[in-house]
C-alpha cells in the first residue's frame, strides 16, 4: 500500500456510510404512513409528465461522447504538467501538436453544429 | 499484513460488482454495479503502486466511460428488454459446455498440480521520483510518436461519434 493514501480510503469509508447510517437511522425516527401522492416522483410540485425511464433524445449521447473524448485529452496533460520543467519546450511543442489536432476535432463537431441544442 | 486485508477488501469489490453487473435486472443498477467492480480495481491499481493507472481508472473508467454507459442505457427502450427473458432458453447446452470445460480443468489440475510451480511473486517497488513522473518521460521522449497518434484516434472518435448521431437529428 503506498503511503499517503490512507486518509483518502478513510475518507471514503466515511462517505459511503454516512448516508446509508443516516437513511438506518431516520428510518425508525419517522413515522411511515404511505399515500399514492407522497410516492409519486417529486418534482417541484409538478405533476410527472411520463416515467423517467424513457427515451430521451440522441443528443445527449453527442454530448457524452465529446465527454468523454476530452477527458482522455485531460488525462494525457497530467504527466506533462508534473515533469513540465524537464521536458521545457520539447515537452511544450508535442503537447502543442497533440492539442491542435483535438483543436481541429473540436472545430469541425462546432461547425458541424453537434453542440448546437435545437 | 495491512496489505494482504486491503488486497482482499478490494478484490472482494471488484468481484463482488462484477456479479452484480450480470445479475441485476434494472440496467441502471447493473451500471452501479460495473461502478463499485472498477472503483474495486482501481485500489488494486493503488496497491501495485500505479497511481497513474489508478487515478486514470476512476477519473476515465468511473467518470468518462460510466456516464458513457449511463447516456446509451437512457437511449435504449429499457421497457422491452425488462420484460424478456434474461436468460437464454439453451441453458442445457450451456450448462453441458461450462460442465465439460470444469471436468477438463480439474482433470488436468489433479493430474498436474504437483509439477505446476508458480514463479516466486514479484514485489513492486515505487521508484524513483513515482511512478506518474518516470511514466511522463517515457511517454514523451520514448513514445513520442504513438503519443502523438493517439490524439488522431480521438480525432477520430469525435468524427465517428458526431457523424453517427447527427445524422438522426
Amino acid at each position: 500500500m503506498p503511503e499517503g493514501y490512507l486518509p483518502i480510503f478513510i475518507f471514503l469509508i466515511c462517505a459511503i456510510l454516512f448516508p446509508l447510517v443516516l437513511l438506518a437511522i431516520f428510518r425508525y425516527l419517522r413515522p411511515s404512513l404511505p399515500i399514492p401522492v407522497k410516492l409519486e416522483a417529486y418534482e417541484c410540485g409538478i405533476r410527472a409528465a411520463s416515467n423517467a425511464r424513457g427515451r430521451y433524445t440522441v443528443r445527449f449521447y453527442i454530448v457524452a461522447i465529446l465527454f468523454v473524448v476530452f477527458d482522455v485529452e485531460t488525462i494525457f496533460l497530467f504527466p506533462w504538467a508534473v515533469r513540465f520543467r524537464q521536458l521545457a519546450w520539447f515537452g511544450v511543442a508535442e503537447v502543442a501538436v497533440f492539442l491542435s489536432i483535438l483543436i481541429v476535432g473540436y472545430i469541425w463537431a462546432y461547425k458541424k453544429g453537434a453542440l448546437e441544442w435545437v | 499484513m495491512t496489505e494482504t486485508v486491503f488486497f482482499y477488501c478490494f478484490a472482494a469489490l471488484a468481484v463482488a460488482g462484477a456479479i452484480l453487473t450480470v445479475t441485476m435486472r434494472n440496467a441502471v443498477h447493473c451500471a452501479i454495479s460495473l461502478i463499485a467492480s472498477l472503483g474495486g480495481v482501481a485500489g488494486l491499481y493503488l496497491m501495485l503502486h500505479a497511481e497513474f493507472l489508478f487515478a486514470v481508472q476512476i477519473v476515465l473508467y468511473i467518470g468518462g466511460i460510466m456516464v458513457l454507459f449511463l447516456f446509451v442505457i437512457m437511449l435504449v427502450n429499457l421497457e422491452a428488454a425488462a420484460r424478456e427473458r434474461q436468460f437464454h432458453r439453451s441453458w442445457v447446452g450451456g450448462l453441458l459446455c461450462a460442465g465439460g470445460t470444469g471436468a477438463m480443468l480439474a482433470w488436468f489440475w489433479l493430474r498436474g498440480a504437483g509439477t505446476l510451480r508458480l514463479p516466486p511473486a514479484v514485489q513492486p517497488t515505487p521508484r524513483e521520483g513515482g511512478n506518474v513522473e518516470s511514466l511522463a518521460m517515457v511517454l514523451f521522449r520514448d513514445y513520442l510518436v504513438p503519443f502523438e497518434l493517439a490524439s488522431l484516434l480521438l480525432l477520430v472518435a469525435i468524427v465517428g461519434g458526431v457523424m453517427m448521431a447527427k445524422k438522426r437529428i
